[in-house]
């Protein structure tokens, strides 16, 4: 055995440990009648064990019924908020809602810290701190919106943001307006390029990956390049991150790799439940293959069998995504995405279990309406 | 194992997503296509005008000459495919492995296509009621009678959105080369041969391979052409025709409601009719928008449905390598019965009967495709929901309607053949806006004449008659 495959077992060993402890103190928290949640501590009443004492590690999470997001239709809100941060000023963050109640997650500063965690991530070379942002994505009552801004104002910039309703999007699309769609999409692109055009400095930004290619598009239609507006560093996500779109986008609207074109693009995986996974460095080398790692222990992605949903894939296997999200504030536990993709296994960096090829779930993905913004 | 690339302007590109096209019984792989992207799309029709200049390049009766040659090239020569070749053999196997069309469909289909290719004169002939092709290359010029034309090209490119269970339909778009106009094609994901063929075929007869985009990919790649393109073409289903009606970029073909339209003059002689009828229904596996897929009379309705039924009812489904082979096999997981099962409501309602019912099930399911076998069904009244149905197999509903009710019950209609001598009637038939393309006599739905314009003229479509006043020193005589 080498000294690197020790250093990182040992590792791997470490962050399971710290993974269980944090497991055990996040059940702890949660469904204690002095600091749990008022949805936890009723809830505990209808499972046919006991939380407080039969939780004592990651795997035993397995005893819990599937997260059912549909819980988080409806109020009061305030029954996801713990006992034990009472008082504290709170947000609530919602996703879909197109028609009918959308689902809500309240959070207090969740968002804050998975992102300033995220920041750590980011070479300064290409996201050079006390530079401005653009934020790209979608607005109103989004996490993604505040934790951009969040994520910018903790590296000691101003965040520039575009009006962009992603419900709208969606009906436009249900509806089959596809020319709406796209005068749509320009309005937003013509949002952009009048922050651009204004002289803020802007060095980095967030966009989803349709509306960095509108961007690049739209910038070449007026004889420019990306490289023109000064923007060195991109995080983008939001929606599906394919290697093709990745290579194409780097190729061809960047001008070449971050070495060559002096552009950096980190894809990222999330979502209101979780929060945001970061990605392995994608190269050409590695035939721009995305993976993507949570941030463990606060949060976890499995790669489950398909209709076993307790039972992990090998590594390089296909299954559905399952999210676990370990917050003071927050707690799903086994959560099915939408999603599918394959298990990765850890590495120096994240030396915990990741995914990578993430698709809509093949036996949903054509009821789901992707590619919102 | 065969790989098709995308290409780019004539140029291949390999993506790293790759979708592979399987033979439609046993699952075997035929070859692997590169997928492109909306963005790749999109960011290349920036460069659509060179390959109108290309095109532009070529005095017309030079592209005249090599498009009839590549005519002869796509039906009988091995041409260059991806990283292999194809002979006109492999290229009906690998159609019909991968559409479940019979192979013999599949060789009128190449007949069809290369023969729009060979007839390319003659029928931009017809397109343009004898316009001189140099008015339409050069913007303008003077017509026979002395008077200045001119026509305003409104796209460098076409843009299409090709199906993959019709490979029939390609004779729409193959026509505009030789009108100095690029090609924008995605094609079928179970059926990319007919476009890379044509596109191969062009290019070996000397037709710059600049001028040909193939995009194989997702619904990102249809939306990008169809938003990209000034003028494009897309097939699809109601639902399609629907969302791009009423947008002049976009010409859409769906499906064509044909129906075969007995007068009162005529009716009692109906079984003179029925070979006219039965072939209608039945030929290209009753897949095409030409198939008719009702029936309409005043009277006599019963005995034909049952006479329909008893010709097309005991058809069976054979190997697509059967020369008799008649069906062609749904691909898709669950189409067939999906179909069947919406039709089974459809036959449920008052008033319908199900005429081949005792001709045996119609649901032929095997391991991963289905058959459906021909149905024919009664309607006692346009008022049932079966009587404007089609399907993608052999299915007719006979419907009884009085003569004097029918052209405002028939709905849309894209073929109508009226077997009638009634001179009025044919005159009200000749005015009803819901008939596009109209056949007066037993003349069977599918058989077109192609010098005549198929839903919409392409030469109204991609050019506008406008105004251009020169001064006389400078008229060039076209």
């Amino acid at each position: 055995m080498t000294t690197g495959t020790t250093s990182l077992a040992a590792a791997v060993a470490a962050a399971k440990q710290r993974l269980d402890q944090h497991t055990y103190e996040t059940v702890q928290w949660h469904f204690h009648p002095s600091t749990g949640s008022p949805f936890w501590v009723a809830k505990a009443k209808e499972l046919p064990f006991n939380p407080l004492t039969e939780v004592n590690t990651f795997e035993d999470l397995k005893k819990f019924p599937p997260f059912e997001d549909e819980w988080l239709r409806g109020g009061p809100i305030e029954r996801w908020r713990p006992k034990g941060l009472d008082g504290k000023p709170t947000f609530v963050f919602e996703t879909g809602g197109t028609t009918g109640i959308p689902k809500s997650r309240m959070v207090i500063e969740d968002h804050r810290i998975d992102y300033e965690l995220f920041s750590e991530t980011l070479p300064d070379k290409y996201f050079p701190r006390g530079t401005n942002w653009l934020m790209l994505g979608p607005s109103g009552p989004r996490r993604l919106r505040l934790a951009v801004e969040h994520l910018c104002q903790f590296r000691g910039g101003i965040c520039f943001c575009i009006d962009l309703d992603p419900r709208w999007v969606i009906k436009l699309i249900k509806n089959g307006k596809m020319q709406e769609l796209e005068e749509y999409k320009k309005h937003c692109i013509d949002q952009v390029l009048t922050i651009l055009s204004a002289n803020h400095n802007i060095k980095c930004m967030f966009a989803t990956p349709k509306l960095l290619e509108g961007l690049c598009n739209a910038l070449e239609e007026r004889g420019q390049t990306f490289a023109d507006t000064g923007i060195t560093g991109i995080f983008s996500g939001g929606t599906e991150f394919t290697p093709q779109w990745t290579r194409f986008c780097i190729e061809e609207f960047f001008g070449g790799p971050p070495e060559v074109s002096g552009i950096y693009m980190t894809p990222t995986y999330g979502n209101t439940l979780m929060g945001l996974a970061c990605s392995k460095p994608v190269t050409a080398a590695d035939g721009y293959k995305i993976s993507y790692y949570a941030p463990q222990p606060r949060a976890v992605t499995e790669v489950v069998d398909f209709d076993d949903t307790n039972r992990s894939v090998g590594y390089g296997e296909t299954g559905r995504v399952k999210l676990t999200t370990l917050t003071k504030e927050f707690f799903v536990p086994g959560f099915l995405e939408r999603d599918e993709g394959e298990l990765e296994p850890p590495y120096e960096t994240y030396p915990w279990d990741g995914v990578s090829g993430v698709r809509p779930f093949h036996r949903l993905a054509s009821s789901t309406t992707v590619g919102v913004y | 194992m065969l790989r098709i690339p995308v290409v780019r302007w004539g140029k291949p590109y390999e993506s790293l997503e790759t979708q592979k096209v399987v033979h439609f019984l046993t699952g075997e792989p035929i070859a692997e296509v590169d997928q492109a992207n909306g963005a790749m799309v999109s960011r290349d029709l920036r460069k659509a005008n060179q390959a109108r200049e290309l095109l532009r390049d070529i005095p017309v009766e030079d592209l005249i000459s090599r498009i009839k040659t590549a005519g002869n090239l796509f039906a009988n020569a091995t041409l260059p495919l991806g990283n292999g070749t194809q002979t006109p053999d492999q290229f009906v196997h690998q159609q019909s492995a991968t559409t479940g069309l019979p192979e013999q469909m599949c060789r009128n289909n190449m007949t069809k296509n290369s023969f729009v290719m060979e007839k390319i004169d003659t029928i931009l002939d017809a397109l343009t009621r004898g316009l001189d092709l140099n008015i339409l290359a050069r913007g303008y010029g003077t017509e026979s009678r002395g008077i200045v034309v001119s026509y305003q090209c409104q796209s460098p490119v076409l843009g299409a959105v090709l199906p993959s269970n019709s490979p029939g339909v390609h004779t729409l778009w193959i026509p505009v080369i030789a009108l100095q106009l690029g090609l924008v094609l995605k094609p079928g994901s179970q059926e990319p041969w007919t476009a890379y063929r044509v596109a191969s075929a062009f290019q070996q007869a000397g037709i710059p391979g600049e001028v040909f985009s193939l995009y194989p990919g997702g619904h990102d790649v249809g939306a990008a052409i169809l938003s990209g393109c000034r003028r494009a073409m897309i097939f699809g289903g109601e639902k399609t025709i629907q969302q791009y009606a009423g947008n002049p970029r976009v010409q859409v073909h769906g499906p064509g409601y044909t129906k075969i339209l007995l007068g009162d003059d005529k009716v009692d002689q109906w079984e003179q009719y029925l070979d006219m009828m039965v072939e209608s229904i039945y030929i290209n596996g009753g897949r095409s928008c030409i198939n008719a897929s009702s029936v309409w009379a005043s009277r006599h309705t019963e005995e034909i449905a049952a006479a329909l039924a008893e010709r097309l009812g005991p058809i069976e489904a054979k190997e697509p390598t059967d020369p008799s082979a008649g069906l062609a096999a749904f691909t898709v997981e669950g189409a067939g019965k999906a179909i069947y099962e919406m039709l089974q409501a459809d036959l449920k309602e008052d008033g319908v009967t199900d005429c081949t019912a005792a001709y045996g099930p119609r649901l032929v399911e095997h391991e991963r495709c289905s058959y459906l076998r021909p149905m024919i069904a009664h309607a006692k009244s346009p008022s049932c929901a079966i009587a404007t149905k089609e399907f993608m197999f052999p299915f007719a509903t006979v419907v009884k309607c009085p003569q004097e009710k029918m052209i405002d019950s028939i709905g849309y209609t894209l073929v109508g053949s009226a077997i009638t001598d009634n001179e009025t009637w044919i005159d009200e038939l000749g005015s009803a806006t819901n008939i596009d393309r109209l056949n007066i006599g037993p003349i069977p739905t599918n058989r077109l004449n192609w010098l005549q314009p198929h839903e919409g003229n392409l030469i109204e479509f991609l050019f506008k008659s406008r105004a251009y006043q020169i001064a006389e020193s400078k008229l060039v005589h076209a």
